[in-house]
């Protein structure tokens, strides 16, 4: 059993804001998931199935949000691994597509931390209930710069990797910026401009983190019939990976992330490889990230990743791996501290052609989207979506 | 990367949440020891500490102290912070590595693979926390 052309993504919608200080936040989830339906060309009430992650969506898990918006379901699903949540559900929906749990699945994502004047990388979270780790570390202060910081440390001990190394992965997201309107940083930066930002966490520097946005997002994704009588442009779901990666008992290993297990599984299921790749959506919530990922995804050898996003190799048009054409997490935006919705969201405007056309991949047919939640110091989950035009 | 002197200060330490499981810990650390989790049936060595051996499962896991010295296994200094401190991983003598600070002394001085020893401070309010200071 595979999820293997079983579901279609059919309807996209990114919300243009970046601070939303005039809306709630239920509201963001509701104008996100209508958006995605007049992008499909659906109404609510063929929603049959819903995803979102309790870590946006307030109340026991997708309960109040499906009141909240009158959905009538017969398939729901909560699963929160933080930012790559929405990565893990675009595979958990084309799974219940196929088995006949439900037909039509929307996917939503939507938060307000700007607004609330959230200090998202820098200042330590205390957990309203503690977590088994939480003893042993919260009196340490990991915020959330220093923890990937210090997978950061690491890799350049272990492989060399720079900090004009890591400084390529945010020029080549602020060349695509620069063609993103609603782009929260829409300058082009170089690489002198990211080593010489202040110091954030050692050797991260303020450019190397993404932006803090309001915002949101929502995906729906159908069974093929439903897809095929639509009127979009379509868009396959290949093959889904997801792994949580962790402290292992203490035998801690910051050099690579849970995508040396959720890529190839996705890549597997799909039936392609890496090389086959034209676009790749990165999770970039910081630059380190993308670096480790693509190692990781098996687009370079490992420890290698510093040299391939350097020279602009990311870039559309310029590079052998375009990624992140809407400026990613680096320069676009971040809704809710949590960027795998909006890796979809770009990477099937890739295969659709309606990527802003300065940075439309020629012949875009087949796409990676992946991410990594919770974080690459600490314990994460990683999720892989390989996506196919037609 | 931080140049000059940056001198470790004292900041306020969260208490660390206590609970039936790890009260022993954090009785040890009140006496001034570390400890570490021990399986006796698999014999692999783990932290955080917990009651059943994240390698084989067995619940024969024993507190074990140790010796207090380790070496730093990354480190990253946060600078935006109303003072700047130290995050790191060590590795335990005794096998296994953990999140601590890296504290008395010059902080732009840390460095990976450098050796360090076990000093105790007071957290806010609760039992002492384990940290490391170059040996």
């Amino acid at each position: 059993m595979s999820i293997r052309d079983k579901a279609y993504i059919v309807g996209i919608y990114e919300h243009p804001t970046r601070m939303a200080t005039d809306k709630s936040l239920m509201q963001l989830h509701a104008e996100v998931a209508q958006g995605a339906l007049e992008d499909a060309g659906l109404t609510k009430n063929d929603i049959d199935g819903y995803f979102c992650a309790a870590g946006d969506t307030p109340g026991l898990g997708p309960i109040s949000a499906a009141d909240y918006l009158g959905l009538k379901l017969r398939h729901m699903d909560s699963t929160d691994t933080g930012g790559s949540s929405y990565l893990l559900q675009v595979g958990h929906a084309a799974e219940a597509i196929a088995l006949g749990k439900c037909s039509i699945a929307l996917i939503t994502l939507a938060g307000r931390p700007r607004a609330e004047g959230m200090a998202t990388g820098t200042a330590p979270r205390a957990p309203g209930v503690p977590m088994p780790e939480t003893p042993f570390e919260l009196p340490y202060a990991p915020a959330t710069a220093n923890m990937y910081a210090m997978a950061a440390m690491r890799h350049m001990h272990q492989y060399g990797t720079t900090s004009e190394q890591l400084a390529w992965v945010k020029v080549a997201a602020s060349e695509h910026a620069q063609h993103n309107p609603h782009a929260m940083l829409q300058n082009v930066v170089t690489v002198e401009e990211v080593v010489s930002s202040p110091m954030i966490a050692d050797p991260l520097h303020r450019l190397d983190c993404c932006v803090i946005s309001d915002g949101g997002g929502a995906i729906i994704i159908a069974k093929p019939e439903i897809a095929k009588s639509l009127k979009r442009p379509l868009v396959k779901i290949l093959g889904a990976g997801e792994a949580p990666k962790h402290q292992m008992g203490g035998k801690v290993d910051l050099t690579y992330s849970g995508a040396v297990w959720s890529g190839p599984a996705a890549f597997a299921e799909a039936g392609v490889t890496p090389a086959d790749i034209k676009y790749a959506s990165i999770y970039d919530s910081f630059t380190i990230t993308v670096v480790m990922q693509i190692e990781d995804l098996g687009f370079c050898e490992k420890g290698q990743g510093g040299k391939f996003v350097s020279d602009g190799n990311l870039i559309s048009g310029v590079g052998k791996l375009p990624f992140n054409t809407d400026g990613g997490g680096l320069c676009n935006n971040h809704p809710s501290n949590r960027g795998g919705l909006t890796k979809v969201l770009e990477a099937v405007r890739q295969l659709r052609g309606e990527a802003h056309p300065k940075v439309q991949v020629k012949n875009c047919d087949l796409a990676v989207a992946h991410g990594t939640g919770g974080s690459l110091g600490t314990r994460h989950a990683a999720a892989t979506v390989i996506l196919e035009r037609g | 990367m931080a140049r000059g002197q940056t001198t470790a200060q004292d900041r306020k330490i969260a208490a660390p949440p206590v609970n039936p499981e790890t009260q022993p810990f954090f009785d040890a650390t009140a006496e001034g020891r570390l400890l570490y989790g021990k399986c006796t049936a698999c014999g692999e060595p783990h932290f955080y500490p917990r009651r059943h051996c994240p390698f084989c499962f067995s619940d024969k896991v024993e507190w074990r102290p140790t010796s207090g010295n380790g070496t730093i296994y990354t480190y990253s200094v946060m600078r935006r912070a109303p003072v700047p401190y130290c995050i790191a991983y060590v590795t335990l003598a005794e096998g296994p590595t953990m999140m601590t600070n890296i504290v008395d002394c010059d902080l732009d001085s840390v460095r990976i693979g450098q050796a360090v020893k076990l000093v105790f401070k007071p957290s806010d309010g609760g039992a002492p926390v384990p940290m490391f200071t170059p040996a």
